[in-house]
């Protein structure tokens, strides 16, 4: 299987300095996924970005797991409001222009 | 340079323990950290601060030198210099990470004049993090953004050649890979984040692809017909006017909008609204024939 887009977990957590039971965890809250090939755990590396932020909002802000998860729903409508709100204002402004 | 009141920023008083300035910082972290507040300046800006005066007060040392001088900091300055030159050999300072993608320039002049520049050492984790991502704003004309272009932008003293897709948005964001702050502890870089400010000053309303018009049509074209030349934001068409056209009826000219972002070859449409045009200063003869017109009615 090519591994070109995957990062093994072991040397993400080598790298980011996290116990392999973190990523664990998060996958079971479905924030993560895991692909598992030839017996060794990978990580997309498209997700290493809101990893990243997991592990600030753990480690540095002391949020637990439940937190995050409650986290990441909220931000999630926040972008999409705020995509609205681009449009909207787009839309608003192409009229106010008139 | 202004004085920073660090306590104030952290909503603490000079006698807090090291355990409330803790406990304020952290409250303050959850409620402005970037990652809870995504596209928020206001936000980032606050956190640097509270940042900035967590990295001073949590740290006995800085604290004291803090207090020591207080407003009188630039005093300070000077006498710091002094003791630095000779120390000139010493141990280098090193900044390491603590909330990932923050670089030494998120600290205020006062803070470099004050503590030299380098964040304060602490137990905290090494880890290695992405560099800071860099925001950078274009303002482009609707015109500019019709077709694919390559432009360089200069962002941090680097040049960059970028490729400004047609039919970017206004407001829309496009992501350079790699091209932000460099990783911290051997980190990956950061990403460069350009927003687009697409000023529009033609005669179209744009609402996505489609472009919107309104044409000028005088009332024996509305009435008899005929054909007209209207502006596409790409040159004139030829447009035929149907006889007995009512003021506000609106045509569609398909392919004529805007180009679809990231969809080649592909066009909105452009809707043309008529606006028929009464005539004014009707001479005697004029007013005879419409006169004589209105009794056929």
């Amino acid at each position: 299987m090519n591994t070109t887009n995957l990062i093994s977990i072991q040397q993400f957590c080598t790298h980011y300095k996290v116990p392999i039971t973190f990523i664990t965890a998060l996958q079971e809250y479905e924030l993560v996924e895991i692909t598992v090939t030839d017996d060794e755990h990978y990580l997309q590396t498209n997700q290493i970005y809101d990893l990243e932020k997991m592990i600030r909002l753990h480690y540095e802000l002391h949020i637990n797991l439940e937190g995050i998860d409650a986290i990441y729903n909220l931000l999630k409508q926040v972008e999409s409001l705020q995509s609205q709100v681009k449009t909207l204002k787009n839309k608003l402004n192409s009229y106010e222009d008139l | 340079m202004a004085f920073i009141d660090y306590y104030s920023i952290l909503g603490v008083t000079k006698k807090a323990t090291e355990g409330d300035i803790k406990k304020a910082y952290r409250k303050l972290a959850r409620k402005y950290h970037p990652d809870l507040n995504p596209n928020d300046k206001e936000a980032e800006q606050k956190f640097k601060e509270i940042n900035e005066a967590n990295e001073v007060l949590s740290n006995p040392e800085n604290r004291k030198k803090y207090d020591d001088h207080g407003e009188h900091w630039q005093h300070a300055e000077a006498y710091e210099k002094a003791k630095q030159q000779q120390k000139q050999n010493a141990q280098q300072q090193t900044y390491q990470g603590d909330f990932g993608g923050y670089s030494e320039s998120d600290f205020s002049d006062f803070f470099s004049a004050t503590f030299g520049g380098s964040k304060a050492k602490g137990g905290r984790r090494e880890a290695k993090f992405r560099g800071q991502d860099f925001n950078a704003k274009l303002e482009l004309n609707l015109e500019d953004v019709y077709r694919s272009h390559k432009q360089t932008l200069t962002v941090n003293a680097k040049n960059i050649r970028i490729t400004i897709p047609a039919g970017v948005e206004n407001g829309q964001i496009i992501k350079i890979k790699g091209h932000g702050g460099k990783g911290v502890n051997g980190g990956p870089n950061g990403d460069l984040y350009i927003e687009f400010s697409i000023r529009n000053t033609t005669q179209f309303r744009r609402d996505g692809s489609n472009l919107y018009a309104s044409v000028d049509l005088d009332i024996y074209k509305a009435l008899l017909g005929g054909e007209i030349t209207v502006d596409t934001i790409d040159g004139k068409v030829k447009l035929t006017v149907k006889p007995e056209t009512q003021n506000g009826t609106k045509v569609k000219l398909t392919g004529k909008g805007f180009p679809k972002y990231k969809k080649e070859g592909q066009f909105g449409d452009l809707y043309v609204t008529y606006t028929i045009k009464m005539p004014v200063n009707l001479t005697a003869k004029e007013k005879e024939l419409f006169t004589e017109l209105s009794k056929l009615r």
